[in-house]
């Protein structure tokens, strides 16, 4: 039979996580496979080719474009400093001298006898990757990058902005279901993974700017909110390359939600020790997740776990992600097989799932997640 | 036409065929086979595309969509991972195998012109025809300083580049320069670091050699006839031509699993909206029509529209009904979207709803309130990307027009918009939301709420999306296809009657006789505001005779009566006396009060 898959996001408390550092084009490579690396180490460093500046000196100089070379100072693949002449006509009457300087340091790259143009580029600039995560080089990948391996715990959020921070985790509220408010950041919290509960508002979100959090990690927060601190309407989930001073990742969704309890408990036990976290999303093709990642002290290092559900099962943890109950927590009461007709009509797969206080509801199969891990 | 290189010739009889859609979430396969002289669609499976990790091979899903093919049709259509090709008897194996593809965000191109709204726009339709995602147009005239067009090309990953500029003989400074600025940036492919971007130059043929020089030795540089050889004319076959045998060799061959994927395939694999663009063109020729198409997915919103037999394509990049759901709510403004909702709900709560759909877009609606906004969302996704198609289905823009003395009163600029409402015949609408509405009645009036159609115009669904299937088919087995199509694929929805003209409720819009096959007539008026629907059966014709109030329109003129035969369908005659533009109440419970009238009147929603 086909395979069929339920995605869920993962909350495990030990794993092996890969991940693949690569440089947006080719460089080179400063570690070695079975290397040790911090999270902050470069692991491989490229040159990124400088901006380029276009003059067109026919222009400029009021010649035809393949008259140029006549005019040039400088050829191509010289180096030029800021303000240097590029180029100069030569007149009997020196007052209608006209000279072009060059407006960047860098070098020539191309003159155009076509257009008359000269492309000029600034000198490169030296771009260090690191390497994220503490972790093993496994592989290194010439002039592209390496694959780091980690043995750790790892819990995936649904949603997130912000690049990739590090720093001490630390709990502010003391339950899954609490708020996190101005008054729980203090300034020790400084550069540190502060985990909170249920919600997040406007006022905590400017406290923790000010505080200088690396990252804040909690259940939902309101879309207006997180327009505000945006400062536009996000209308793709595409993120991670977000500036507003900390990462931010959540753990359930939109609105006021309680952290799962799994997740809270997890991120509770490992108070005090340093987690890599980002805040990258990309829901499409290739769904990226934003993630936590706690590096585990053990060296040894296996295989990497690989996480393939096949179907859900009687029992799983689930999380409903669709209204009229979305947030509940429960666990999958009955699998019926045939198709469902729901109050919109539509006729669907279900599954029933059991809540703590011993109630239960049916729900379309694809509104509710597994908890896995 | 549409982007089809050079279908295979196939000299075996195709009598049982599989045909796969590898979208980017879904991989859906139908089975159809010959019954007497005539093809059917008979049995469809589906699995999740599998083009990235684990798996990281598309085939997988294909495996997976075709197994679920085989164990509901009792066929044996797969020996492991092989295709089994021919049929052998009655119950093995199928004559060929084909596909089309979107998965892993389809084909992003960036193109380039000299003149944005002339070459720009040409190699924008050229790109969009073949099925491309156009992520940027960079033009000359684009208002972006040079550096900042390199620092563009640069930060851009498209799959592919289409260069064009300048008529045939034309200055060729400008073009050079842009190839100028392309080299300068180095672009690197999406997919992959170790090949070449491919790179197609439709521009001034003069430039040609220049051009050669500059990319040559950058990019996989391919030549091809000017899209614009003159102002007057666009050429964009060759380019789309080229972008289709591009998009194979390079694109599609580096994502995962591709190679085999096309070794399994009988015939090229095509983009899905290049296959679902050369089905609609095909249906607009056969029956002579003007049409609008429209397939709005969970990311996308694409549409297509035949008028005078001109095909043009457009995609809303980022309108859709689970990814970029939010982005319509962006785009449209929270107000648009609420007055199509029936009751009141506060903002933040919609908000956060909509944004909950777009992190976990594979959810559904589960009440009737979730599934009334997401209808009100689609309403709204619908008719900006119809507002996005009119701008780029237009006249050729910068031609000279020989004006005569009666153009003094009615000067129109060059660069019309095709797209004439009144003159239309046939919307299709494709897509989940749409093929998979509860009530067929949700779709018909989605469509027409969105679309405002004027006059008669007739109203169908893909019944199951296939129109890809169709479309990559028709390029094989005309005939397979087409039976397919007007047997299994098109449903019907019936007719929508709306005339042109503003008045307050209540007031007369028009007087109307209609006469049904049986015989039976009915003489009513409609008024503004009203919403009638009338059963009219999928294949019976009915006769409709109006005649509209003193300043009502319906196509002959303001008053003039008008009466022609409407067709049927699964949902029937619509008569929307709703005045054209539509009109709703500004205050919020007379609104809700209007729109719970419209929806109880065609029986839209099951009670509460």
């Amino acid at each position: 039979m086909a395979h069929s898959y339920t995605p869920g996001l993962t909350v495990t408390e030990s794993t092996v996580v890969r991940r693949r550092r690569l440089l947006p084009l080719p460089g080179k490579i400063l570690v070695s496979g079975g290397d040790r690396v911090r999270s902050d180490q470069a692991v491989a460093r490229a040159e990124l080719p400088g901006k380029v500046y276009p003059l067109n000196l026919a222009n400029q100089l009021s010649i035809a474009p393949d008259e140029i070379h006549d005019y040039l100072v400088k050829k191509e693949g010289d180096l030029v400093q800021k303000d240097e002449i590029l180029a100069e006509n030569k007149p009997l009457i020196k007052w209608f001298k006209t000279e072009v300087r060059s407006p960047i340091a860098g070098r020539i790259e191309s003159l155009s006898k076509v257009t008359g143009q000269v492309l000029l580029r600034e000198p490169p600039r030296i771009l260090h990757l690191l390497a994220y995560i503490d972790g093993t080089v496994i592989e290194t990948i010439p002039e592209q990058g390496v694959i780091i391996e980690a043995t750790c715990s790892l819990v995936q959020g649904i949603f997130g902005i912000g690049g990739e921070v590090w720093g001490e985790i630390v709990l502010a509220v003391p339950s899954a279901g609490e708020p996190l408010l101005p008054a729980h950041l203090k300034s020790s919290m400084k550069g540190k993974i502060v985990v909170g509960g249920s919600f997040l508002s406007a006022e905590t979100l400017v406290k923790a700017k000010e505080v200088g959090v690396a990252g804040l990690v909690v259940g939902g927060i309101h879309d207006k909110d997180l327009r505000a601190l945006l400062g536009y309407d996000l209308g793709v989930a595409i993120t991670g390359t977000e500036q507003v001073g900390f990462t931010l990742i959540l753990t359930e969704g939109f609105g006021t939600i309680p952290m799962a309890s799994k997740t809270f408990k997890l991120l509770s036990s490992h108070a005090g020790q340093k987690a890599s976290i980002s805040g990258a999303t990309q829901i499409r093709a290739g769904v990226i997740r934003p993630e936590i990642i706690i590096p585990q002290t053990a060296t040894s290092v296996s295989a990497a776990a690989q996480m393939q559900r096949e179907g859900i099962r009687l029992g799983d943890p689930v999380r409903i992600i669709r209204d009229p109950l979305f947030g509940r927590i429960g666990e999958v009461s009955a699998l019926p097989s045939d198709l469902t007709k729901i109050p919109t009509e539509s006729e669907v797969r279900v599954l029933e799932v059991k809540f703590a206080d011993g109630e239960r509801a049916v729900i379309p199969r694809t509104n509710i997640e597994v908890i896995e891990g | 036409m549409t982007a089809v290189s050079s279908p295979p010739k196939i000299d075996r009889p195709l009598n049982v065929i599989v045909a796969t859609d590898c979208g980017s979430t879904t991989t859906k396969a139908i089975l159809i086979e010959k019954i007497g002289d005539n093809y059917r669609q008979t049995y469809r499976g589906e699995a999740p595309t599998t083009v990235e990790a684990p798996y990281d091979d598309v085939t997988r899903g294909v495996l997976n969509a075709i197994a679920e093919i085989e164990e509901l049709s009792g066929r044996k259509i797969l020996d492991g991972d092989t295709i089994l090709t021919p049929s052998r008897d009655a119950k093995s194996g199928v004559d060929i195998y084909i596909s089309t593809s979107s998965a892993g965000g389809g084909l992003q191109m960036m193109v380039t012109g000299v003149v944005q709204n002339m070459t720009g726009e040409s190699a924008q339709r050229a790109a969009l025809g073949a099925g491309a995602i156009v992520i940027d147009v960079l033009a000359s005239n684009d208002g972006r300083l040079p550096h900042e067009k390199i620092e563009r090309i640069r930060s851009m990953r498209p799959d592919m580049i289409l260069m064009s500029g300048g008529t045939d003989g034309g200055a060729v400074t400008h073009v050079v320069e842009m190839a100028e600025y392309v080299a300068a940036a180095d672009p690197r492919p999406r997919f992959g670091s170790t090949y070449m971007l491919p790179l197609v130059y439709a521009g001034n043929k003069e430039a040609q050699e220049q051009i050669k020089k500059i990319l040559g030795m950058k990019t996989a540089l391919k030549i091809t006839d000017n899209i614009r050889p003159v102002l007057e004319r666009e050429n964009l076959a060759p380019a789309r031509h080229k972008i289709h045998d591009l998009f194979l060799e390079h694109v599609m061959a580096q994502a995962p699993g591709y190679k085999n994927l096309i070794e399994m395939a009988g015939a090229p694999i095509m983009p899905t909206p290049a296959a679902v663009g050369l089905i609609m063109e095909t249906i607009a020729n056969r029956e002579h029509l003007n049409l609008i198409g429209v397939d709005i997915g969970g990311a996308t919103t694409d549409v297509f529209s035949v008028f005078e037999g001109t095909f043009n394509r457009t995609v809303s990049a980022n309108l859709g009904m689970s990814y970029s759901i939010s982005n319509v709510l962006a785009e449209a403004g929270l107000t648009n979207i609420m007055r199509w909702v029936p009751f009141t709900i506060d903002e933040q709560t919609l908000r956060n709803r909509i944004k909950n759909k777009m992190i976990r877009p594979t959810t559904i609606p589960q009440t009737l309130d979730e599934l009334q906004i997401e209808h009100a969302i689609a309403r709204e996704a619908l008719r900006l990307a119809l507002i996005h198609h009119r701008s780029l289905a237009t006249a050729l823009k910068g031609v000279q027009q020989e004006r005569t003395i009666s153009d003094v009163f009615e000067q129109q600029t060059s660069g019309k918009t095709l797209i004439d409402m009144m003159q239309l015949n046939l919307i299709v609408g494709s897509g989940g939301i749409l093929s998979h509405a509860p009530r067929r009645i949700q779709s018909m009036l989605m469509l027409v709420d969105a679309y405002e159609p004027l006059g008669f115009t007739m109203l169908a669904v893909d019944s199951i999306f296939m129109m890809p299937h169709l479309g990559v088919l028709s390029t094989i087995n005309e005939k397979a296809a087409t039976d397919v199509f007007v047997r299994d694929c098109m449903i019907y929805l019936g007719t929508c009657m709306a005339p042109i003209g503003q008045g307050k409720n209540g007031e007369l819009c028009a007087n109307y006789e209609l006469t049904f096959p049986d015989g039976k007539t009915v003489m009513d008026q409609l008024k503004f505001g009203d919403l009638r629907l009338y059963p009219l059966e999928d294949g019976q014709k009915a006769k409709l005779a109006v005649q509209p109030a003193k300043s009502v329109n319906l196509g002959s003129g303001a008053g003039v009566p008008v009466t022609r035969e409407v067709q049927g369908g699964v949902v029937g005659l619509l008569l929307d006396g709703r005045s054209r533009p539509l009109q709703w109440p500004a205050d919020q419970a007379e609104r809700i009060a209007a729109l719970t009238k419209w929806f109880d009147s065609v029986n839209l929603y099951p009670k509460a």
